[in-house]
């Protein structure tokens, strides 16, 4: 699929009053889709009685910390945000390495067997990860790997859609007669894919690392039934998990909810330009 | 010069990933398939061939059955309002181009999409609490009495739809934005020389050519909200721990018979729906795209 970056001077320049029903129609949706989660961090800083208040404040009258460090006392949050990132980062780090070699390869070499290969990964891809759950929890078990990071990791060690992206990239924009000069110079393979190939791809490596990090950290039901252990749980499971264990304290499970949503926050803003482009690519695979 | 096989490269590169296919997806799948035709309560040893009696069970089983159809008016509900309504944000949000504030609609379209699962549900948990919630404190104001939203079957799937819709929209919003994107100019410009209004040209030219990304994104939505399981978790969690009240989606009953009923084969077997229902929308899409590009 072809991207152009041209301007489209008919729907673009809604000026006058139309422009200005759309913006406060896009401003009014913006702050709706935002909404929840600004009360929830909101609602980290009230106290009891203002968090029955009506309407509900937006910047709490008398802000306390209170939440936050009670939160911190009775959780081993900061534990589990550093859980998440540890998975987080290992899964990426594999995901990016197997992707970038295997789409290379399949992109680039013209063996008996690749094109079978490459069926069986797309293949793969469209099964939900949840069907094959169970008997690689089984697998896991019997390994007497729960509880443990290997344990972890292994759901997420591959992304079929990486392959893909790269062996797409690899085909489209980096030209045989690239890697027929280094042959002709007398350069080995290993080399040509790491100091020619893999520079070439770090657009597409770094959209297919944003989208990893970010499958990795919300997981849920995988790191549910694999760490079962309170100091072995991911940032997502030990929230759900404190959260149906308590009573209605919307102070503090809204404390723990806002510190756990500020890193991903936090990531999205930092990486919105690699996230909207590994999106975007997610959806234009056809 | 050293001469080496011209296969040893690709075959040596490729293997330890084609050996981590082979453990983590191609052979748990297998088993899977393997593992619903058996009944087998992980506590006993015996694991008799039941052939396709699991599946018979499951066709009797009213918690499968409730868990089926709960997923189902989730996932298609879900599209029903996230299609339109992104497709209504992105023609709006494509107006905007260039202007630096759509940069600022996209992101706030789009936040909900990437934010942590697991908090955002518990934004939207306080939303509807019953005693605590603006919602009920808002319908209030037009004299509406205060509903229990996630305790009432009927209203915790409103209330889940409510949060999967929202998390859906902002990815629908991007991908449609990309089309808009790649709509030719030149067709816009004829329109307009026609005498179409902005209006009129959106709904004939750009509506048409969208028709396949509505397509696909409307089948990732259906399948992605197949597998919702956190937005279940979290939401319909009874705080006081009694269980009666939880929105039964697929991978929660699946969960359950697997991990609390120790069923692993009925378990398996319901995988093996899940993994069907998800085959048959692929393949209704490629159908549908087939003839689209044949027509």
């Amino acid at each position: 699929m072809s991207e152009h970056e041209r301007e489209h001077p008919s729907v673009v320049g809604q000026s006058g009053a139309v422009g200005l029903v759309i913006d406060i129609v896009l401003g009014a949706v913006s702050l709706m889709m935002l909404l929840p989660l600004v009360f929830l961090i909101s609602n980290a800083f009230k106290t009891p009685p203002e968090l029955l208040a009506w309407p509900p404040t937006v910047i709490p009258h008398q802000p306390t910390l209170e939440n936050i460090v009670s939160v911190l006392g009775e959780t081993p949050l900061f534990r589990w945000i550093g859980n998440s990132l540890v998975f987080a980062t290992l899964s990426t780090a594999s995901i990016v390495s197997t992707s970038a070699i295997a789409g290379y390869v399949l992109g680039k070499f013209d063996l008996p067997g690749i094109p079978v290969i490459f069926g069986i990964i797309i293949a793969t891809a469209v099964v939900p990860f949840e069907v094959y759950m169970i008997p690689l929890y089984l697998n896991v078990q019997a390994a007497g790997l729960l509880n443990t990071w290997p344990g972890l990791l292994i759901g997420y060690l591959i992304m079929s859609f990486g392959i893909f992206l790269v062996r797409q990239y690899v085909m489209t924009s980096i030209p045989d007669e690239l890697l027929e000069a280094a042959r002709v110079d007398g350069a080995g393979e290993t080399w040509i894919f790491l100091r020619i190939v893999l520079p070439l791809m770090r657009g597409p490596l770094g959209a297919l690392a944003v989208l990893a990090f970010f499958q990795a950290w919300t997981a849920f039901a995988w790191p549910l039934v694999v760490m079962t252990n309170k100091e072995t749980y991911t940032l997502e499971v030990g929230l759900a998990l404190f959260q149906t264990g308590f009573t209605v304290d919307i102070g503090r499970l809204s404390a723990a909810a806002a510190l756990a949503l500020v890193p991903s926050a936090l990531f999205f803003s930092l990486m919105r330009r690699n996230f909207v482009r590994g999106v975007a690519a997610s959806g234009l695979k056809e | 010069m050293r001469t080496t096989p011209k296969w040893l490269f690709p075959v040596l590169a490729l293997l330890p990933v084609l050996a981590l296919y082979g453990c983590i997806r191609v052979y748990p799948i297998i088993e899977t398939l393997r593992l619903s035709l058996f009944q087998w309560n992980i506590i006993s040893r015996r694991k008799p061939f039941v052939g396709f009696a699991n599946f018979v069970e499951l066709a009797g089983d009213p918690l499968f059955l409730e868990a089926i159809f709960n997923t189902t008016i989730i996932a298609f509900s879900v599209v029903a309002i996230t299609i339109p309504v992104a497709l209504a944000l992105a023609a709006l949000i494509n107006t905007r181009q260039g202007l630096r504030r759509s940069g600022v609609y996209e992101a706030s379209v789009f936040l909900p999409h990437v934010v942590s699962l697991v908090p955002a549900a518990m934004a939207w948990k306080w939303i509807f609490d019953a005693r605590l919630g603006p919602l009920n404190a808002l319908i209030g104001l037009v004299g509406i009495p205060a509903q229990s939203w996630l305790f009432d079957p009927v209203l915790s799937l409103i209330c889940l739809i409510v949060l999967c819709s929202w998390q859906a929209i902002g990815y629908a919003v991007l991908i449609f934005l990309v089309g808009l994107k790649n709509v030719p100019e030149a067709l816009y410009e004829a329109a307009r020389l026609d005498g179409a209004s902005s209006i009129q040209a959106f709904r004939y030219i750009a509506v048409p050519l969208l028709k396949p990304v509505m397509l696909y994104v409307s089948v990732i939505t259906l399948i992605s909200s197949y597998n919702i399981y956190a937005q279940a978790f979290v939401l319909a969690s009874d705080v006081q721990g009694a269980p009666g009240h939880l929105v039964r989606v697929l991978v929660l009953d699946m969960l359950e018979n697997s991990f609390r009923n120790y069923r692993v084969g009925y378990a398996a077997a319901e995988a093996v729906v899940l993994l069907v229902i998800v085959l048959i929308l692929t393949a209704a899409q490629f159908r549908l795209f087939r003839d689209r590009s044949r027509a």
